[in-house]
């Protein structure tokens, strides 16, 4: 366990490194890419934009540039160039609402594919299984900002019976807080359920042809019991894996779109408005949080997965 | 299906512990209707062990899964029954025939590396089923199932009974197996293939277990193998079968010392043995089993027969015909003055080569 953790913490500032400096040499080399011209403003004359450069250090070699911005992201010192606001701030209030967000979906997503997949596996060819793979392929099919907009006009604006995007404090009003990500939980969670029902149904079914199932059914337990201890344990063992990885993803921006069109003011949001602007700290900033997560849900993925199967071992 | 009048009147014991009459299992399948059963009738009485012996695809694990009900699926089709006890096990319904397999009818699988479930520890899969049969507190589930797991002689068994199946090795799989059948006391055990994933001194070990077992709690076996050697060891009783039916039945001492049917000289003639020199190759019996898709008229086994004649299109009914008791019957035309003539193959009995 300990040349475990050694091993993810040395991955992680590995991943980290190698992020940070594709994103920097990017936004380095992307036309309309230097700062100080767009800091200076439309009126700007050469002079003005000079000055702006030595101020915010802009006239150093790249390499410098890195390193005196990464200090600043490990000190929490990283300033918007569009906004000239801390980048921290921006993170720090946006990360709970990301988390609602995310968790919220991941359980709906989860549960919903669960119980789709048990019922397309134990009725597999019969009309409601059909029906569910319609289902999910619609679900799959339906880009989440499309679903999102209809969601929003229907049931926010015509019909009154959700609001319309915005963000309630969890320790404000819990009631509150739930009302209103209800629209986003179901907008971010129908792409998963289609893609997450579909793989635990084939799980589910090739499990089901296992000689230990046979085993199981000889032994006289009920059809229930075979179902949940012996076929939905080991279907769920790769099902999990990819449960954490996507969650990651989604809390290290992958929520951009939802985050948008309900106008949650999430993390991925602030992601997407600061790379229109061209705004490298907050990119910056935000790309490593996303790094960090995934690197670290992998390896709370790794060890789950040899609570699950005690096959696995968690060695360096 | 053919009624053989002369089997009722063959029965030892006139109420036996399970009556298997006419059974036949099909599949539908997409190369057309499967008959991997078909007609197949035997009884077994409490404490005898019956082997049922025959090569892949002959129909005798089908026979023996079917039993538990294990075969049932849309695409299956049964007829005949399976009586045992007051249920008839071919049309019982899911919730009558769960009570019986497992406590009254267990069964041991072929594979034990793949039989047991690899994420569960062994001991919770034999408690597991003891808790599924009788309404036991966990504490005492647990002290009768490491009082198994020893009686099925896995060393330590207050540690091991906390493994996970892929820390014990393939014959102590086995065992865990037969500790799991036979944790509800069951009065029929069927064993398919029990050794065949198992090498040859382990083979022997499960085999002597199975034996010692079935002493000391009295239940019937079915055996089910293609292995003649084992069957020596351990049975009473023989059926040998071959696409989906049964052509010859007798006792142990009959079946090796008098068989009628030349599938029977064939199989008993490829068996090597020390006692004699050594062949320059092994008698094989020419020709592959037929399709069960797509079986040959009459007898089925006459494409392969060296014997065969005019009578073998029609399909011959399982009775007795050349055997010493009337327990012994067979399926096959040949006059049984003839039958002795020609079984013996070099001295020993076998199947002559083609003509």
């Amino acid at each position: 366990m300990g040349r475990f953790t050694v091993r993810r913490l040395l991955q992680m500032v590995l991943v980290m490194f190698a992020v940070s400096v594709l994103t920097f040499l990017i936004f380095n080399v992307i036309p309309g890419g230097d700062p100080a011209v767009r800091m200076a403003g439309k009126t700007s004359n050469d002079s003005t934009i000079a000055a702006i450069r030595e101020e915010w250090g802009f006239d150093e070699p790249v390499p410098v540039q890195y390193v005196v911005t990464m200090r600043k992201v490990f000190t929490g010192d990283l300033v918007s160039y569009t906004t000239q606001l801390p980048v921290l701030d921006e993170i720090v209030m946006g990360i709970p609402r990301t988390l609602s967000l995310a968790i919220g979906a991941a359980i709906l997503w989860m549960v919903v594919a669960v119980a789709f997949g048990l019922y397309g596996a134990m009725r597999a060819g019969a009309f409601g299984d059909r029906l569910i793979t319609v289902l999910a392929l619609v679900g799959i099919s339906m880009p989440v900002f499309w679903v999102g907009a209809l969601m929003n006009y229907y049931l926010g604006f015509k019909a009154g019976l959700f609001p319309n995007g915005g963000y309630v404090e969890l320790t404000e009003s819990p009631l509150d807080w739930a009302y209103h990500l209800v629209m986003p939980w179901t907008a971010l969670a129908l792409l998963f359920i289609g893609i997450y029902s579909r793989i635990l149904r084939s799980n589910l079914l090739d499990t089901m042809n296992e000689d230990y199932v046979r085993t199981a059914r000889a032994k006289g337990l009920s059809e229930r019991r075979i179902l949940i201890r012996h076929v939905l344990r080991t279907s769920m063992i790769p099902f999990v894996t990819l449960w954490g990885l996507d969650f990651g993803l989604v809390v290290g921006g992958g929520a951009i779109l939802t985050e948008t069109v309900f106008d949650l003011q999430g993390v991925g949001q602030y992601a997407a408005d600061s790379i229109e602007l061209l705004d490298v700290p907050p990119v910056l900033a935000v790309v490593m949080l996303a790094a960090f997560l995934i690197v670290a849900l992998n390896a709370v993925v790794d060890i789950l997965y040899a609570v699950l199967d005690p096959r696995i071992r968690i060695t360096g | 299906m053919s009624t053989d009048s002369k089997h009722s009147a063959s029965v030892p014991n006139p109420s036996p512990l399970l009556d298997v009459r006419d059974l036949e299992v099909a599949f539908a399948t997409e190369a057309g209707t499967v008959r991997a059963v078909d007609g197949v009738s035997f009884e077994l009485a409490a404490g005898e062990v019956l082997a049922v012996v025959g090569e892949s695809g002959s129909g005798k694990s089908v026979t023996a899964m079917t039993l538990m009900g294990l075969t049932r699926s849309p695409n299956a089709h049964f007829a005949g029954s399976a009586w045992f006890r007051g249920t008839d096990l071919v049309s019982a319904s899911g919730e009558e025939l769960r009570t019986i397999r497992g406590a009254e009818i267990a069964m041991v699988f072929q594979d034990p590396l793949t039989s047991l479930n690899p994420v569960m520890r062994i001991g919770a899969q034999v408690i597991e089923q003891i808790r599924a049969h009788a309404d036991l507190p966990g504490a005492s589930a647990r002290e009768r199932a490491i009082e198994l797991l020893e009686r099925v002689g896995i060393p330590s068994p207050r540690e091991r009974i906390d493994a996970y199946p892929f820390e014990l090795s393939g014959g102590m799989r086995q065992r865990v197996m037969i500790a799991l059948a036979l944790s509800c006391d069951p009065s029929i055990l069927i064993a398919d293939e029990p050794t065949t994933a198992l090498d040859v001194t382990i083979q022997a070990q499960i085999l002597e277990r199975i034996r010692e077992l079935r002493e000391q709690t009295g239940a019937a076996v079915i055996l089910v193998t293609h292995d003649l050697g084992v069957v020596a060891e351990i049975a009473d009783r023989v059926a040998v079968m071959y696409a989906g039916r049964i052509v010859e039945q007798g006792t142990l001492d009959e079946i090796f010392h008098d068989p009628q049917h030349p599938y029977t000289w064939g199989l008993l003639g490829s068996i090597t043995r020390v006692d004699r020199d050594r062949p320059e190759r092994l008698p094989a019996i020419a020709g592959l089993p037929p399709s069960l898709a797509d079986r040959p008229e009459g007898c089925h086994f006459r494409p392969r027969c060296p014997h065969a004649f005019d009578a073998c299109t029609k399909v011959p009914s399982l009775e007795r015909r050349g055997g010493a008791s009337a327990g012994h019957v067979d399926r096959c035309w040949l006059d049984a003055a003839r039958k002795r003539a020609v079984r013996s193959v070099g001295g020993q009995i076998g199947l002559a080569p083609s003509p």
